[in-house]
C-alpha cells in the first residue's frame, strides 16, 4: 500500500486544510470503490436476503393442503421441538460433521506441513494437484465412493475375489462412517489451503532461534510450529463444519437410514411431503444451531490459542 | 532459503505420506474411468473384459444429450454474468481502499459456506412466491449467485499483483476511465478473467444441489446423472459419462489454475 493516511500532517496543525482534504479524498476513494462494488453487492444482498426473509416469514405459516394458511403461528416449530426423530437427526448431523473436520484436519495438517516447509520449487504444482479434485463434479466424486464402497462395490468384491472375505463387509456403504469417509474426500480442499497459508506464513527464522536454543525437532514442532498454525487449523475445522451439517447428497447416496441427516429431511419436505412452511422452519432451525456452535467453537478456540499463544 | 535447509532436511515418512495422501484424493475418483470400461453391468471385480459399449450408448442418448446442452447454456451465461460482476467487484476492493472492507467482502463470501440446501430451498421459495416457473433461467440465477465468491476470490489474487502506475501512466496519457479499463486493465488482468470464467463454469457445469431445487422440466446434466443412479442397469453409462466429465473438467481446471496462479505463486494469497 503506497499511500499512508495522514501520518505527518497530524503534527502540522497550521495545514489543518490539507488534513481535511486528505480525510475527504480518502472518503471519497471509500465512495468510488463503493460504487464500483455496489453492482455486486447489491445482487449478492438481495439474492440473500429477500430469500431468507421470505423462508422466515413462511416457517411461520402452516401447509393446508395445497396453500399456504398465512396467519401467523409456531405450529411448525412445535411440531419440530417435540418431533423425536429432528433430535436424532440433528445431533447426528452435528457428530458427522464434528468428526468429518477433525478427521480432514487431522489426514490434511501433515500434507500442508509437506507442502509448506518440504517442498522448494514447484509448490504451485502441488497446490494444484492438492485442490483439483474439489473443482470436479461433486455429485461424481460421492458416486465414485459408492462404486468403491458398495455392498458388491471394488472393495468388497475385490476382498472377496482376492480371497480375503468370504461376505462382503455390509458396514462399508449404507452408514454414518461412509459418510464421513465421502465428506473427507470432498472438503479435503477446505482443510488443506488454510492450513497450508497458517504454515508458510510462519517466519522462519523463529524456527531457527528454536534450533538454536536447543530444541529438537518435535519441541520445535509443538512450541513454535503448531501454536502459529491454529488459526489455519481452526479456520479450516470451521469452513469444513458448517457447509457439511447441511449437506444431502452424500447422506442420500452413501449413508443409508443409519447416515441419514438433518438435510435429507428438509429435502422430504420440499420434495414428497410438500409441506414448505415445516420445510422453511426446519432449515432455520438447522442453520440457528450451526451458528450457535460455531459461535460457541470460535469462542472457545479464541480462548484456548490466547492461553497458548 | 539455504541457512534453514538444516531445519528442512528431507522427510522420507512426509514424503511417502504425501504420496498416500495424493492416491486418497485421486484413486477413487479414477475408479469411475476404470469401471467405465468393463464389460459388464454390474460394478465387482474382477473385470470381465474391455469394452467400449457403454461409451458408444452415449452417442445415441438422446436425453442425456439434450441435458448436456441445457448445461453448456446454463453454465455459459452464469460464468459470463458472474464474471462480470466480479470484476467489478474485485478491481473495487483491490483499487480504492474502502472502508469496512472485510464484511462487505465477508458477505459477497458468504455463499461458499452456507449450506447448498440452505440457498436452493431460499431460493426457490423466492422465485416462486414472486410466480416465476421454474426452468433453466431459474438454474442460471442460482449458479450466478454461487459463482460470484469464486470469480471474485480468482480476480482479486489477479488484481492484487497490480502494477497501478499503467494505469496512472494511461490516464495521464488521456485516457478516460472507461478507454482505459478496456486498453489497459482488462487485457493485464485477462489471465485472471479467463480463469475465472473457466472456473465458473466448471462449478455451474458440475453443480447439483441448486439445480436440483430450481429445475423445471428441462433438466441440466447433473440432474440427468442423479436420476439415472436409481437404475443399477444404467450405472455403465454413468460411469462413461462421469468418466468424461471429469477428464475435460480436470483439464480445463488445471488449466484455470495454471492460469490464475501463474507469477503469484509467491503471494501467500491463496484462496480457494
Amino acid at each position: 500500500m503506497p499511500r499512508n493516511p495522514s501520518y505527518g500532517v497530524a503534527l502540522r496543525p497550521q495545514r489543518s486544510w490539507e488534513s481535511r482534504l486528505r480525510i475527504f479524498l480518502m472518503r471519497s476513494e471509500s465512495l468510488r470503490g463503493y460504487l464500483l462494488l455496489s453492482p455486486t453487492l447489491i445482487v449478492m444482498l438481495l439474492s440473500m436476503c429477500v430469500p431468507f426473509a421470505l423462508m422466515v416469514a413462511m416457517s411461520f405459516w402452516t401447509q393446508n393442503g395445497f396453500d399456504f394458511d398465512k396467519s401467523f403461528s409456531l405450529t411448525n416449530y412445535r411440531k419440530a421441538a417435540a418431533s423425536p426423530v429432528l433430535e436424532v437427526l440433528l445431533i447426528r448431523s452435528l457428530i458427522i460433521s464434528g468428526t468429518c473436520a477433525i478427521f480432514t484436519v487431522l489426514i490434511s495438517y501433515p500434507m500442508a506441513y509437506y507442502v509448506a516447509f518440504h517442498v522448494q520449487r514447484r509448490k504451485m504444482l502441488w497446490i494444484i494437484l492438492m485442490t483439483l479434485p474439489f473443482w470436479t463434479s461433486y455429485l461424481l466424486r460421492v458416486f465414485a465412493w459408492m462404486v468403491i464402497l458398495g455392498y458388491n462395490g471394488a472393495i468388497n468384491s475385490g476382498l472377496k475375489w482376492v480371497g480375503l472375505i468370504e461376505e462382503p463387509l455390509e458396514f462399508l456403504l449404507y452408514s454414518p462412517t461412509a459418510v464421513v469417509i465421502t465428506l473427507a474426500h470432498a472438503w479435503a480442499a477446505f482443510a488443506i489451503l488454510p492450513i497450508y497459508v497458517s504454515l508458510e506464513k510462519i517466519d522462519r527464522s523463529l524456527l531457527e532461534a528454536a534450533a538454536d536454543l536447543g530444541d529438537g525437532p518435535i519441541t520445535r514442532f509443538l512450541r513454535v510450529t503448531l501454536p502459529l498454525s491454529l488459526p489455519g487449523v481452526i479456520a479450516a475445522m470451521l469452513l469444513i463444519f458448517v457447509p457439511t451439517v447441511g449437506d444431502y447428497v452424500t447422506p442420500a447416496l452413501v449413508g443409508g437410514s443409519d447416515g441419514m441427516m438433518i438435510a435429507n429431511i428438509i429435502q422430504v419436505q420440499f420434495g414428497r411431503a410438500n409441506n414448505w412452511p415445516m420445510g422453511s422452519a426446519l432449515a432455520i432451525i438447522m442453520m440457528i444451531i450451526v451458528t450457535v456452535v460455531a459461535l460457541i467453537y470460535m469462542w472457545a478456540a479464541r480462548k484456548a490459542t490466547d492461553r497458548i499463544v | 532459503m539455504k541457512n534453514v535447509a538444516y531445519i528442512n532436511r528431507p522427510n522420507r515418512p512426509l514424503h511417502l505420506y504425501a504420496l498416500v495422501y495424493l492416491a486418497f484424493l485421486y484413486v477413487p475418483v479414477l475408479f469411475l474411468p476404470l469401471f467405465s470400461f468393463n464389460d459388464s453391468i454390474y460394478v465387482t471385480f474382477p473385470f470381465k473384459g474391455f469394452t467400449t459399449t457403454w461409451y458408444e450408448q452415449m452417442l445415441d442418448n438422446k436425453p442425456m444429450h439434450a441435458a448436456l446442452m441445457n448445461s453448456i447454456r446454463v453454465a455459459s451465461v452464469a460464468a459470463l454474468v458472474a464474471t462480470m460482476f466480479g470484476i467489478f467487484a474485485a478491481k473495487a476492493v483491490t483499487r480504492y481502499r474502502i472502508r469496512g472492507k472485510k464484511p462487505v467482502v465477508g458477505a459477497i463470501m458468504l455463499p461458499l459456506v452456507i449450506p447448498g440446501i440452505i440457498l436452493g430451498v431460499a431460493l426457490l421459495i423466492l422465485v416462486s412466491r414472486l410466480g416465476i416457473p421454474l426452468s433453466l433461467y431459474t438454474i442460471t440465477l442460482g449458479h450466478i449467485l454461487i459463482s460470484i465468491p469464486f470469480s471474485m476470490a480468482t480476480l482479486i489474487a489477479r488484481f492484487e499483483g497490480f502494477d497501478k502506475s499503467m494505469e496512472e501512466a494511461a490516464a495521464d496519457l488521456g485516457d478516460n476511465a472507461w478507454w482505459t479499463f478496456w486498453r489497459v486493465t482488462l487485457p493485464m488482468a485477462f489471465p485472471g478473467v479467463l480463469a475465472s470464467l473457466l472456473l465458473c463454469f466448471t462449478i455451474s457445469f458440475d453443480e447439483f444441489i441448486m439445480a436440483f431445487f430450481l429445475a423445471g422440466t428441462e433438466s441440466t446434466l447433473p440432474i440427468f446423472i442423479y436420476t439415472q443412479l436409481r437404475f443399477p442397469q444404467k450405472l455403465p453409462g454413468v460411469l462413461a459419462l462421469g468418466a468424461c466429465i471429469l477428464a475435460v473438467s480436470f483439464v480445463v481446471v488445471f488449466f484455470a489454475q495454471w492460469l490464475r496462479r501463474r507469477g503469484i505463486a509467491g503471494s501467500s494469497n491463496v484462496g480457494v
